[in-house]
């Protein structure tokens, strides 16, 4: 079992790990991340997206092999009670939510596209989330908070 | 021995529950736990009731700590479904708090040596007149609450409420946002396991051999369980139990199975099955001349929960003793069916709640946990957790009913409606556990010494029915008959999803009623108006009439539409209205909604119920059915059940009609039969055509306009 190694929430961590395992698998199984959520294993709902290397992506079908050496951040990393991210705020705010499982997925979709596009439009927004899917039907909410987000760390 | 009619009534979970210190207890810190015996499932209700009980207390709703509901110690309060968590919980906990209140106030009077009346409460510090206090936490030493509730508490009136009407942000949202572990699927139990459930694909099949060679070689692997047909794994890690799943199911040989219906000919099916026939209602006036009648029939398929998480439980033997960790709407139901199945005093088994996803319904939950229970037995002493994969969840879990319903609307010379005859074909809507000598969990009818599968039933009427749910008219017609006929055969595994029959019988009426204020060329909220006597139903339809500009300008390649009901025809008041656009295939652009739930607890958490439930319906509508072929479920991911996305999603703008003086009611399956209509009506008016069976697609939008021109 090869061992891989890559930076994850900031700190450089080494694991063993068959090159085909899912880096799901890794976080919440070995590493103790609990906030990608598993839902349906094949990179379609987005529950389980990360950021790698600032983009949002899938971690339940991303093989380790794939993610060596690179920058891996979950919702942990994004912000803390103490010093929550803008969009933490914005979906308290909002109240952005029903049953909350997709959004640890959402909120790393959105914070990429602030990353690479910080004034989004509506439509972008909606465009950046369509790949996280939501059933308790708080999409409104959620869009209204990323834009949120996104005005306040512009001023 | 009855009371008199006159005596005041306790809210029902007081009458199973009575007991003041089941509900509430003042723990050390200034702290109030608030037991209830309703569960969150993403309604944000543990929030509504945290703010009941502050207001009765009079304390800071931030000294509340909600407990999540256990058969160890909480309250009973059956299911929580059907809209009445603040119906029951929320009446309960009004009626208790108000009570510990006044006990308080009186040992409070006795200890300051001041009259009761005199003294006020804030915050849980109690004082009066001589700059006298103490506090709910020192004198709770003195004040036993191992009483059970009176009816002579008395709540606060209305207008002296300062929690409830308010919007106060819910409890449970911080930890979702910043990834603090909240569902049962992140919860770390020291020394879990992990176990998968072996199932078929072919529905109904029987598991005739095993090979459990290649599975037993896997790394991590703990020990396969074989129970008749039931068959799972356990082992150290997820990742192990997925990969001996895995090479298990290759070594599994199956039996063909029952054959399942033809799927694009349901309404066929539902009217061709053995049935049991109830007469919902009727009303009968002075024969009137019909001088034609309309017959149309409505269909709607199977909808898949389809939650974002899949099902999952945990479980944990000591001896002949287990605790079960779920996302069960109903503790004890689910305790019920466990002990049936388990052969055991029901003493012997704790069930405890934990967060899932969102649930909308009588879902995989309750199968789970049994599921976790079998499999635990092999995990020696240690605590197992089982989670559902994507196509089990898709496929396994009971569906909501797919129906047929036909209704005859008898109409005189000038279109006005004399006679109306509704008729429903569907299986039943609700087979939960807990509610029958025998268990309605999936993997009883696995076990060797299987239980027959429970066909699944309808609530009665007196608690809203099922497949007839929402189908006597709230309108003024002069006549009618109501006919529910429940399947006697069940090939498609169905039970409770949001609102029962009321999506597909409220679609029905709504539409014929706006076909026919077409033929009659009134308008179709004038006409509705023109047959109800409700005020508060006139109110909601005006109301969200005014709010979308009603009728705004005709508009090519634009269509608006409007459906109401009363949700189970005694809870929350709901119109909607749609704008669509399109030429073959449609969007739904906007839906304008106005809600009437008598007192809004907290008004943004009605709004966001209906918002969701709005956005849910529009999926159904637009986009959802359970599709299967003659031997199996093919509907098993989420690229072959579509639900709604982002872009798609229509604005949402609610209106909440805030009467605070009238008890409240649950708002989380007020929109999806009124915005089911809308859609549709909105349909005809934008294209000309009438879609009489879900979901609305381009084919079919294409289909009708063929037949029409």
């Amino acid at each position: 079992m090869p061992t891989i190694q890559f930076k994850l929430n900031g700190a450089a961590v080494s694991v063993d790990a068959e090159p085909d395992q899912p880096l799901l698998d890794v976080l919440r199984g070995r590493l103790g991340i609990t906030s990608p959520h598993f839902g349906c294993g094949a990179g379609e709902c987005g529950a389980c997206h990360v950021m790698v290397d600032g983009r949002a992506i899938a971690s339940c079908d991303m093989p380790m092999w794939s993610v060596a050496e690179k920058d891996v951040v979950t919702l942990e990393g994004i912000g803390t009670a103490g010093q929550p991210h803008p969009l933490q705020r914005a979906f308290i705010t909002e109240q952005a939510m029903q049953c909350g499982y997709c959004v640890s997925g959402i909120l790393i979709s959105a914070a990429a596209l602030l990353r690479r596009n910080p004034s989004p439009s509506e439509a972008e927004v909606r465009t950046a989330l369509d790949r996280n899917l939501c059933r308790c039907g708080s999409h409104n909410r959620m869009v209204r908070a990323v834009l949120r987000a996104a005005s306040e760390m512009a001023t | 021995m009855s009371a008199p009619p006159t005596a005041p009534k306790l809210p029902v979970s007081l009458i199973t529950n009575p007991r003041l210190s089941s509900w509430v207890r003042f723990t050390g810190e200034g702290r109030v736990a608030i037991s209830p015996g309703k569960v969150e499932i993403g309604q944000g209700i543990v929030t509504a009731l945290a703010q009941i009980a502050a207001d009765e207390l009079d304390v800071e709703i931030g000294r509340i700590e909600m407990i999540r509901a256990s058969t160890a110690a909480s309250p009973n309060e059956g299911v929580t479904s059907g809209s009445l968590s603040i119906q029951q919980s929320g009446r309960a906990l009004r009626h208790v708090c108000a009570e510990v209140r006044q006990r308080f106030l009186a040992a409070a009077s006795d200890r300051l040596g001041v009259d009761a009346s005199l003294l006020d409460v804030d915050d849980g510090t109690i004082s009066g007149p001589g700059n006298v206090r103490t506090s709910y936490w020192e004198l709770a030493g003195d004040v036993s609450l191992d009483h059970d509730a009176t009816t002579s508490s008395v709540a606060k009136p209305a207008a002296t409420r300062r929690v409830t009407g308010h919007s106060i942000q819910r409890v449970d949202i911080p930890d979702k946002v910043l990834a603090r572990p909240r569902f049962i699927h992140d919860r770390a139990l020291p020394g879990l396991v992990h176990g998968r459930v072996l199932r078929p694909d072919i529905s109904g099949a029987r598991l005739i051999a095993l090979d459990e060679a290649a599975a037993r070689a896997v790394s991590g692997l703990i020990v396969i369980v074989r129970d008749g047909t039931f068959a799972g794994v356990v082992a150290d890690s997820e990742a192990a139990a997925e990969t001996a799943l895995k090479v298990l199911r290759k070594d599994a040989t199956w039996s063909t199975g029952e054959p399942l219906p033809d799927e694009n000919d349901l309404a066929s099916f539902l009217r061709n099955q053995p049935v049991e026939t109830v007469i919902i209602d009727s009303r009968t006036a002075a024969a009137a001349d019909a001088s034609r009648t309309l017959r149309r029939q409505y269909t709607r398929p199977y909808i898949a929960h389809a939650s974002i998480a899949p099902s999952c439980a945990m479980a944990l033997w000591e001896g002949d003793h287990v605790h079960v960790w779920t996302h069960s709407q109903g503790v004890y139901l689910l305790r019920a069916d466990l002990a049936i199945v388990l052969k055991l005093p029901v003493e012997n088994i704790v069930v405890e709640h934990m967060e899932g996803a969102g649930c909308y319904g009588h879902n995989a939950a309750d199968d789970v946990a049994l599921d976790a229970v079998l499999l635990a037995k092999g995990a020696g002493g240690r605590p197992l957790r089982v989670q559902w994969s994507r196509h089990d969840e898709m496929s396994h879990a009971p569906f909501g009913a797919a129906m047929a319903i036909e209704i005859e609307a008898d109409l005189d010379a000038g279109n006005e409606i004399v006679g109306w005859r509704h008729t429903i074909w569907s299986n039943g809507h609700a087979a939960r556990p807990g509610r029958a000598a025998q268990p309605a969990l999936l993997a009883a009818s696995e076990i060797a010494n299987p239980y027959p599968r429970m066909i699944s039933t309808n609530p009665p009427a007196a608690n809203g029915g099922g497949g007839d749910r929402n189908s006597v008219p709230l309108y003024d017609f002069p006549a009618w008959t109501i006919t529910s006929h429940r399947l006697l055969t069940m090939p498609v595994r169905t039970s409770a999803l949001r609102t029962l029959g009321a999506q597909g019988n409220v679609f029905a009426t709504e539409s014929l009623l706006d076909e026919i204020a077409a033929l009659r060329g009134e308008d179709p909220i004038a006409f509705r108006l023109r047959h109800l006597r409700d005020e508060r139903a006139r109110d909601v339809i005006s109301a969200a009439a005014r709010r979308a500009g009603w009728k705004p300008e005709k508009r090519s390649g634009i269509g608006h539409g409007v459906g109401f009901a009363r949700y189970k025809n005694t809870g929350a008041y709901c119109a909607a209205i749609a704008e669509i656009e399109g030429t073959d295939d449609i969007r739904v652009r906007r839906l304008t909604l106005a809600v009437d739930v008598g007192e809004a607890i907290n008004p943004d958490g009605v709004i966001n119920q209906i918002e969701g439930g709005a956005i849910q319906a529009t999926s159904w509508v637009l986009k959802e059915r359970v599709r299967f072929d003659r031997t199996r479920i093919t509907s098993t991911s989420w690229t072959d059940y579509p639900i709604l996305t982002f872009s798609e999603v229509p604005a949402v703008d609610v209106e909440v009609i805030q009467r605070p003086e009238i008890e409240p009611v649950g708002a989380g399956e007020a929109a999806h039969g009124p915005v089911t209509a809308a859609i549709a009506n909105a349909v005809h008016d934008c294209l000309g055509v009438r879609i009489r069976d879900l979901p609305i697609t381009r084919d079919k939008i294409i289909a009708a306009m063929e037949l029409a021109s």
